[in-house]
């Protein structure tokens, strides 16, 4: 029995996705570190994380919705309102630091509905924050209509520009490792970390257990407003001014990052390294894609298609190690001791 | 002579974790009333699964009028004639009742596939006047009963034209009159020459109606009789294997104080004017029908669907109970019916099942204590003697009546001293049947107060210290253990 | 028992939506044409049509897709790919008959949809990943297509046979093509899902698909088929498209999607599948057509639209939930206990 159990489980090991993940990381950067001159130079590698960190941050609570079965797909269409918000206020003078609470205000609100609906109106995620990436973002078109906003002050602009003291590592690049470290503790290792999978493996048995799932969901959703406020802040401060449209098309990238990262869409499985090596390959893809001068609308059909892929060989593995796991229990059955109760008696037929 | 339209030959079927058939043989003459009878969880409904193509067998042949077939899903089955009416109706929601019935098969012209409204009306009515229903063709499929429901789906045996049919439990939702109605059809249909497989716990029903009878028990084919040449004893011996008294080793506990009181507890739709009360040491068994409103009340108490009116004491204090969360702080522990949907998560292991109310006393500095878990774990696995390698298997390896030990561990380890079981042993197979029964004794030998849900009478007469019977959603009779005979309590919960 | 009442009260609900919306739309033209005068002419009631008009065409296919319980955001992007595609085989001025142009995009559509299809049914991704997907690739397909042999140039007016270029307004008996085969197409679905065997097992699909598959029913076959046919509808879209704009842009249709699943929700179709009628979808395109229309004759920024449109979808599906909800406590309640 305990033989079995081993080799089902190192087997599984070898075969789990966030190795494999680590796997091809290093193969694609090796490969591509031949491919042109530039591509490990540091500071070239450090600057690349600026333009994938606000993906990332969000990325990170992302994982925890889509791990309770959820998904949320109005995250981008947050950012976009939150900026604008934030650079409205401040252009009608508000002061800067105040307008950015605001906009994660703003942000945290909109996280805040989407979970409200969800769990008092009892509607499918999906649904509500389909609705709601086109309502935000009508909104942020509402208020800032075809103009722009910048000159935002230096101070402001170090936030997503800026570098720690005179290395080449940007500041939000060590922001972000902060948060995931902590997001990662918290998924792994922690109370409410073990309720997220718990709800998506079996609501239902979460609550019949006590567990208050609905204010889990309202607390993720908020947080995932929440995270796109923070996200805002920084993409508004890199590319130093904001329109309606910024951050467009962003929740794919993000939602692709996460299935990449080996987080299953039907929920309950999934680990925040998987999802920070995702975020890197991604990443370190979208730079070689540039390195070698490859039109940005490339990107799209590389990102599209890896989301698509993910969730396939997702299947594809899981029906592999179910069949596997199912002809060791077969094998097992024929003989030695097996969790099965000891019949009785077998009294009567064959 | 007999003519044979099915043979099953030495069907097995494996599941991971459990194997449902062990090389069974099962025959079904034309125009034979055929009882499959046994415990829950000795293969009946795999059976039937198979038999309609909804599973197919890991080993073994079916022969359907005389060849071999292979039914890869329900499609072919039901093309050959074989008809399915399962304990849960499978219904369409947002159709109307002749759409449910003759969905796929609507009377259409041949080329266009066009579908005949009026003719569809005008059989779907008709069929339904054989059956004696006041249902009409165009209604809404929501809005009826169950017994309703399961007129439908006689009637969708019916639309097919079916040379078998197999009922799952029939009568188990309906009242002495519909059971009538149930058995004058089912002899209609036998002189029209359709076969039946009649699945069922009332034995008193496969008396009346079965030709043949053939138990199974744990997965085994135990025998196939002749109605005529057995009696109840043989019966439940070939099902169960030894005498009812062994089964239910209920100890004499000393009965305490008041633990819950529940006062003209009501909730729209569901029941009404529930009251009772249960003592410390007390097993109160409460039996209905399918549809009676136990588990609504359960859950009412439980605070997982709360009622709308009534009040709900514990020891001896009024609370409003309107979350799970609240119950369990209470000292209130639901043990739901179907575990694996309510009672436990398949896909993690054990030991974060049984830590899963009470997480939070794990905590240390921020992080959860994974040694801690274990330890608890072990120690609740051990004491209702959970058969596992270890306290990190995942639950979804296990046997059923594992399962069910894990779900209760879980209560057990959250210190509840008020039990609420939903079918304890519903699925589970004998042996492990048992044991639970007897690990309830024990529980209420320490005190603790535990009310039974069962529909299962020999259970409730063998556990319970009294007995509360429901129907409809009303508490309908009150018995105390000696008072209490099967007569006596079925007639309760069966009256219209 | 159920009977009598019962009936009346369902037979009253299903046709109320209907009903309602009818009654919307009556009061939003009389308000709008109040408001401006020019609203009720026929010049606008023209425009009204041809804009409602590929929406409509659109709609039918989501609902399809919606009804078996699954969701297509990808429409918008498949527009524009194959009306792209279509418009650079024709871009040199062939004489082709305008009608020939739709039906190389139906097929062009179909592949397209057939993926979709393939991905959901055989590869069991779920429908919003799937169509997440598809919708990036198709619209990055656009762009290299068009950059691949026009180096990035939009096709203009100017490259298409004036049939081509005309082939919406024209007219057959008074009645405008597009609007014609908007018709037709209605006329066709109509029947396909309300009066054949494979179109009332779409609606079963989604109402159980388990129940379904106890039933007989080809699960898989039925969920494959909305999204070929939505593909198919989707590239006839992608053409008439083109030549209403007379332009193959590459960001043509971008965010069309939300308006497609705004009128099927608002049409009356359950967004978790198994019910919804086609006049309800029909009754919600027109009626997002005439709001679209009257935003702008009142001046409203078309900045609003996007909000408008997220906002309704909120409503409609919010007000939906909560009449279902009083409906299963009525019948609750009429349990005689």
């Amino acid at each position: 029995m305990r033989r079995s159990n081993q080799q089902l489980k190192t087997s599984s090991f070898v075969v789990q996705w966030e190795f494999i993940l680590l796997l091809i990381f290093i193969l694609f950067n090796f490969i591509m570190s031949f491919t042109h001159s530039n591509y490990l130079r540091i500071s070239n590698l450090f600057d690349t994380t600026f333009i994938f960190s606000e993906k990332a941050l969000v990325a990170l609570i992302m994982t925890f919705i889509i791990i309770t079965g959820n998904i949320d797909i109005s995250v981008a269409s947050m950012m976009g309102l939150s900026s604008v918000v934030l650079a409205t206020l401040f252009r009608a003078g508000m002061n800067i630091w105040l307008a950015s609470l605001v906009g994660l205000g703003v942000g945290t609100f909109c996280g805040f509905l989407n979970g409200f609906i969800i769990t008092r109106v009892r509607l499918p995620a999906l649904i509500i924050t389909l609705a709601n990436f086109s309502f935000y973002r009508g909104i942020a078109y509402v208020i800032l209509g075809d103009e722009a906003v910048s000159g935002f002050p230096e101070s402001f602009l170090y936030l997503g520009r800026g570098y720690i003291g005179n290395s080449p590592v940007p500041f939000i690049l060590v922001f972000f490792i902060v948060l995931a470290v902590i997001a990662g503790i918290v998924l792994h290792r922690t109370k409410f970390g073990r309720t997220v999978y718990a709800i998506g493996w079996n609501e239902n048995t979460c609550y019949a257990s006590g567990i208050p799932v609905d204010r889990i969901k309202l607390l993720l959703f908020t947080l995932s407003g929440f995270m796109a406020g923070v996200a805002a802040v920084f993409i508004t401060s890199r590319i130093g001014n904001t329109r309606p449209n910024i951050a467009t098309g962003f929740e794919l990238e993000i939602i692709t990052i996460v299935i990449l990262g080996g987080v299953m869409i039907t929920g309950g499985v999934g680990k925040m390294w998987g999802v920070f090596l995702s975020i890197f390959l991604i990443g370190t893809i979208r730079y070689g894609l540039g390195l070698h001068n490859i039109p940005g609308q490339y990107m799209l059909i590389v990102t599209g298609s890896l989301l698509i892929i993910s969730i396939l060989m997702n299947n594809l593995i899981v029906s592999y190690v179910e069949q596997r796991y199912l002809k060791a229990m077969a094998a097992l059955e024929q003989g030695e001791d097996l969790p099965v109760e000891p019949a009785v008696e077998k009294g009567g037929g064959t | 002579m007999a003519e044979c339209i099915l043979e099953l030959k030495a069907i097995t079927k494996q599941f991971p974790g459990v194997t449902a058939l062990r090389d069974v043989d099962f025959d079904l003459y034309r125009g034979e009333v055929h009882a499959l009878v046994g415990e829950n969880g000795a293969g009946k409904s795999t059976l039937a699964k198979i038999i309609t193509g909804v599973l197919q067998p890991t080993e073994g042949q079916i022969h359907y009028e005389g060849s071999p077939v292979v039914w890869e899903n329900p499609r072919h089955s039901i093309a050959r004639g074989i008809a399915a009416i399962y304990q849960e109706p499978a219904i369409f929601p947002d159709l109307n009742v002749a759409e449910n019935i003759y969905m796929g098969h609507q009377p259409h012209r041949a080329f266009t596939r066009n579908i005949s409204w009026r003719q569809l009306y005008k059989n779907t009515n008709e069929l339904l006047e054989t059956l004696k229903s006041s249902i009409n063709a165009k209604d809404k499929i929501t809005g009826l009963s169950i017994a309703e429901r399961q007129l439908v789906e006689i009637a969708k045996a019916l639309s097919i034209n079916a040379k078998v049919v197999i009922m799952d439990e029939p009568t188990s939702a309906l009242s002495i009159s519909e059971s009538e109605e149930l058995f004058a059809i089912v002899e209609e249909l036998k002189a029209k020459g359709t076969s039946i497989i009649f699945i069922s716990h009332r034995i008193e029903d496969i008396f009346r109606v079965a030709d043949r009878v053939t138990a199974l028990r744990d997965g085994y084919h135990v025998g196939t009789k002749a109605i005529d040449q057995v009696n109840l004893n043989d019966l439940i011996q070939m099902m169960v294997g030894r005498t009812v008294q062994n089964l239910f080793p209920k100890l004499d506990t000393k009965i305490g104080e008041e633990s819950l009181r529940v006062e003209k507890l009501s909730k729209k739709g569901k029941f009404k004017d529930v009251s009772f009360s249960l003592r410390s040491g007390e097993i109160l068994g409460l039996y209905g029908l399918v549809g009676a409103g136990r588990t609504e009340v359960a859950k009412a108490i439980f605070g997982m669907d709360p009622a709308d009116s009534g009040k709900i004491f514990v020891e001896g204090a009024q609370r409003s109970i309107k979350h799970p969360q609240k119950a369990i702080d209470l000292g209130i522990a639901y043990v739901p019916e179907n575990k694996d949907e309510e009672g436990i998560i398949l896909n993690m292991d054990i030991t974060s099942n049984i830590t899963l109310p009470i997480l939070k006393d794990f905590i240390k500095t921020g992080v959860l204590d994974r040694t801690a878990e274990q330890t608890t774990a072990e120690q609740y696995s051990k004491k209702l003697d959970v058969k596992a390698s270890s306290v990190m298997q995942k639950v979804i390896s296990l046997s059923g009546g594992n399962k069910q030990k894990v779900s209760l561990a879980k209560w057990l380890a959250s210190k509840a001293r008020i039990i609420l079981f939903d079918e304890p042993t519903k699925g589970i197979d004998v042996g492990a049947k048992a044991s639970v029964h007897k690990f309830i004794s024990e529980l209420a030998a320490d005190g603790y107060a535990i009310l039974m849900i069962s529909s299962e009478l020999p259970e409730i007469m063998g556990m319970s210290d009294n007995i509360l019977v429901m129907h409809e959603g009303i508490v309908k009779g009150y018995f105390q253990r000696s008072e209490g005979s099967q007569e006596k309590i079925l007639a309760t919960a069966l009256a219209d | 028992m159920s009977n009598g009442t019962e009936r009346s009260l369902f037979a009253r609900f299903a046709g109320l939506r209907e009903l309602g919306i009818f009654i919307f739309l009556i009061a939003v033209v009389v308000i709008i044409s109040i408001r401006s005068p020019v609203f009720l002419t026929l010049d606008n009631i023209h425009d009204i049509g041809l804009d409602a008009a590929i929406l409509a065409i659109v709609a039918v296919g989501e609902m399809m897709v919606i009804l078996t319980g699954g969701i297509d955001i990808s429409v918008g992007s498949g527009i524009g790919l194959s009306g792209m595609i279509v418009a650079l085989i024709i871009m040199n001025q062939w004489s082709i008959p305008p009608i020939v142009a739709v039906f190389m995009g139906t097929a062009i559509g179909g592949v397209l949809g057939m993926i979709n299809g393939v991905l959901v049914v055989k590869a069991k991704i779920p429908p919003i990943i799937t169509t997440l997907g598809t919708m990036s690739i198709y619209r990055g397909a656009t762009f290299i297509v068009n950059y691949t042999v026009n180096k990035g140039k939009w096709v203009a007016a100017d490259r298409f046979a004036p049939a081509f270029r005309t082939f919406t307004r024209d007219t057959f008996f008074l009645v405008p093509n597009l609007i014609l085969i908007t018709i037709i197409i209605y006329i066709i679905f109509y029947y396909f899902l309300n009066h054949t065997v494979t179109g009332r097992k779409i609606y079963a699909v989604g109402s159980n698909p388990d129940g379904a598959r106890f039933a007989g029913i080809n699960v898989d076959k039925i969920m494959f088929l909305p999204y070929l046919l939505t593909g198919m509808l989707v590239g006839t879209g992608g053409v008439l498209w083109v030549s209403r704009y007379t332009s193959a842009q590459t960001d043509a249709a971008q965010g069309f999607e939300f308006m497609v699943i705004t009128a099927v929700v608002i049409g009356g179709v359950k967004v978790t599948g198994g019910s919804g009628s086609i006049i309800g979808i029909l009754l919600g395109s027109i009626l997002i057509g005439v709001i679209n229309n009257a935003l702008n004759l009142v001046r409203v920024s078309p900045f609003w639209k996007l909000a408008i449109n997220g906002f309704i979808i909120l409503m409609a599906v919010i007000v939906d939930k909560y009449i279902q909800q009083s409906v299963n406590k009525r019948l609750l309640e009429r349990r005689k206990l």
